[in-house]
């Protein structure tokens, strides 16, 4: 186990207990007992808390991987239609009525993902090239983006659409061990995926053509990279709505700490994207506001920021 | 053998068949767009030609799966890049990915061989060119391939680093390694390769020694000039005519 691993790993089995007591009722273990204690740490915090472990690991190794496929670290893994596709999904699921059925929503939302990946592939897929599967995504992604639009202008009602414009700001409020038995199977078979790319992501550091002269297959690595990202992202989508930036902090923070390969990246960023969800929640939790703050909006919050930084950084590069 | 069979693509190359040998140096010469790096990616099997084949051995270099060709084949791209600021060390490893290994012999002697040894972890963004450049050739050497295909090596280092790069390239064929190379100096292909393979619009114009391959005619009839050789075999330098200082 490397250094930065060990460290994530030990920062997450403290933080971990802790967010559990923390909300609008602080559960203090030394003081007297909260009512209902038990029920709000194993019914609400707990699949609260799994959840945002599983997410943030997801996302975390997809940005990694996806920032080692296409040798940038600006990339993001909700950047290439997927994202877009499986919240398109789920908003359709809204529209139609039927996401009060437990599962209709998170299934809606995968098969979104599902559609968003088949389109990928068939758009790039022949040439393997990491171009045309960035512009792929960029399409899907606006096409995905301007139908949600649509359904959210044509809403049956207004309950309909405020209700899928809160679900789009994405969050972990609420959600039980339902959402987790279907992201986690998801999120770690994802997970599995992009390090079974790992090797190949680390010959694409010499660019495509040398890659290729190391024996790389463009064409498995994109399909490895589609559906990686396909069900750690959608899984995602499906139990929480659009997270962004996790997958985009997370790598480039972490890649000093590492080798720099994009195989030694996906683990750590898998941790530390785990802890910053983790956190975040719980910072939504119990932040003194009205209602309580979205998580997909405060992640967003700090990310702009950080990505503001890192442009600046990269500006006094160029210079 | 490495051996190219009626190879054409369209607008590139024409009908070019040459049969390379390993343990010689084969420098690939031409004009700007005669087609030198499309033949050399059509031999190391990445690019698929339009008609006709490169054979490795026996075997088509098509049929073999991606891993074995990698194995047998390194190659060094034009204008190599390394995306992430990866350590000397772990550049050169990536070198072993046909293999899927990280054999520390292979490594410490193309490491050895490049005079990296003292650089090994420093990372690349803090190399100067030449040494970059070798420990781009260094990758290579640590697939332990049996050909070496790089497309001009010589571009971007000094005259230092050409002949440090010319001298490990001899060695390499001299251990029988096949190695091929693009050149745009026509001196170093004339001093130091074994065979010589002269492109022009995509056509294979000339084929075989340096000395008869680059005659004046040669020369005349794919770069349009009329140069005149000087020196000994093996220390010959090219004059080009009428555009020095006061020969007009």
């Amino acid at each position: 186990m490397t250094r930065p691993i060990a460290f994530l790993m030990l920062a997450l089995a403290i933080a971990f207990p802790l967010t559990l007591l923390a909300g609008r009722v602080w559960i203090d273990p030394f003081a007297s007992p909260v009512p209902n204690a038990f029920i709000i740490l194993t019914e609400l915090r707990l699949p609260r808390a799994v959840l945002a472990l599983i997410l943030g690991a997801g996302l975390g190794a997809a940005g990694a991987a996806m920032q080692g496929y296409l040798r940038n670290p600006l990339a993001d893994p909700g950047l290439f239609g997927i994202a877009p596709g499986a919240a398109l999904g789920a908003v359709l699921s809204f529209w139609t009525g039927l996401a009060g059925t437990t599962w209709l929503l998170p299934l809606f939302a995968l098969l979104g993902a599902g559609t968003a990946m088949a389109l990928l592939s068939l758009i790039a897929g022949r040439s393997g090239s990491a171009l045309l599967f960035t512009l792929a995504g960029m399409m899907i992604a606006s096409l995905a983006g301007a139908m949600m639009s649509l359904a959210i202008s044509l809403s049956p009602t207004p309950f309909a659409m405020s209700e899928i414009v809160i679900w789009l700001m994405g969050a972990l409020s609420d959600r039980s061990w339902n959402d987790v038995v279907i992201a986690a199977p998801l999120t770690l078979a994802g997970i599995a995926v992009l390090l079974r790319a790992g090797p190949s992501l680390d010959a694409m550091t010499l660019g495509e053509q040398a890659a290729r002269s190391l024996g790389v297959d463009p064409r498995a690595l994109q399909w490895l990279m589609i559906g990686g990202i396909g069900l750690t992202v959608g899984a995602s989508v499906a139990a929480a709505g659009i997270i962004g930036f996790v997958g985009l902090i997370v790598p480039h923070l972490l890649r000093r700490f590492t080798d720099a390969r994009p195989s030694q990246l996906i683990v750590p960023s898998a941790l530390a994207g785990a802890l910053l969800v983790l956190i975040a929640d719980a910072l939504c939790r119990v932040l003194p506001l009205q209602s309580e703050l979205r998580l997909g909006i405060a992640l967003s919050l700090l990310g702009a920021p950080f990505f503001l930084a890192l442009l600046l950084q990269l500006r006094r590069e160029l210079v | 053998m490495l051996r190219a069979e009626h190879l054409s693509l369209t607008g590139r190359l024409d009908d070019v068949s040459a049969a390379l040998q390993p343990g010689e140096i084969t420098a690939i010469v031409g004009p700007n767009g005669a087609g030198k790096s499309s033949l050399l990616a059509c031999l190391a099997g990445l690019l698929e030609p339009d008609s006709g084949s490169v054979m490795l051995d026996d075997a088509a270099l098509a049929s073999l799966a991606p891993q074995t060709r990698a194995q047998a084949i390194g190659y060094l791209p034009q204008s190599p890049e390394v995306a992430w600021d990866v350590s000397v060390e772990t550049l050169v490893a990536l070198g072993r990915s046909p293999w899927r290994d990280r054999d520390v012999a292979a490594i410490d002697a193309a490491l050895t061989t490049m005079e990296l040894t003292d650089l090994r972890l420093r990372p690349v963004s803090r190399l100067s060119g030449g040494e970059r450049a070798r420990a781009l050739m260094a990758r290579v050497l640590a697939g332990q391939p049996r050909w070496v295909l790089a497309d001009e090596p010589l571009a971007n280092l000094d005259l230092t680093h050409q002949q440090t790069l010319l001298g490990v390239l001899r060695a390499q064929a001299q251990a029988g390694i096949g190695v091929v190379m693009v050149m745009h100096g026509l001196a170093e292909a004339m001093n130091h390769a074994d065979r010589v393979l002269v492109l022009f619009e995509g056509h294979l114009i000339a084929d075989g020694l340096p000395e008869t391959v680059l005659n004046q005619a040669t020369i005349r009839r794919a770069w349009g000039i009329d140069p005149r050789w000087l020196g000994e075999p093996g220390q010959r330098a090219l004059i080009l005519p009428g555009t020095g200082r006061g020969t007009t």
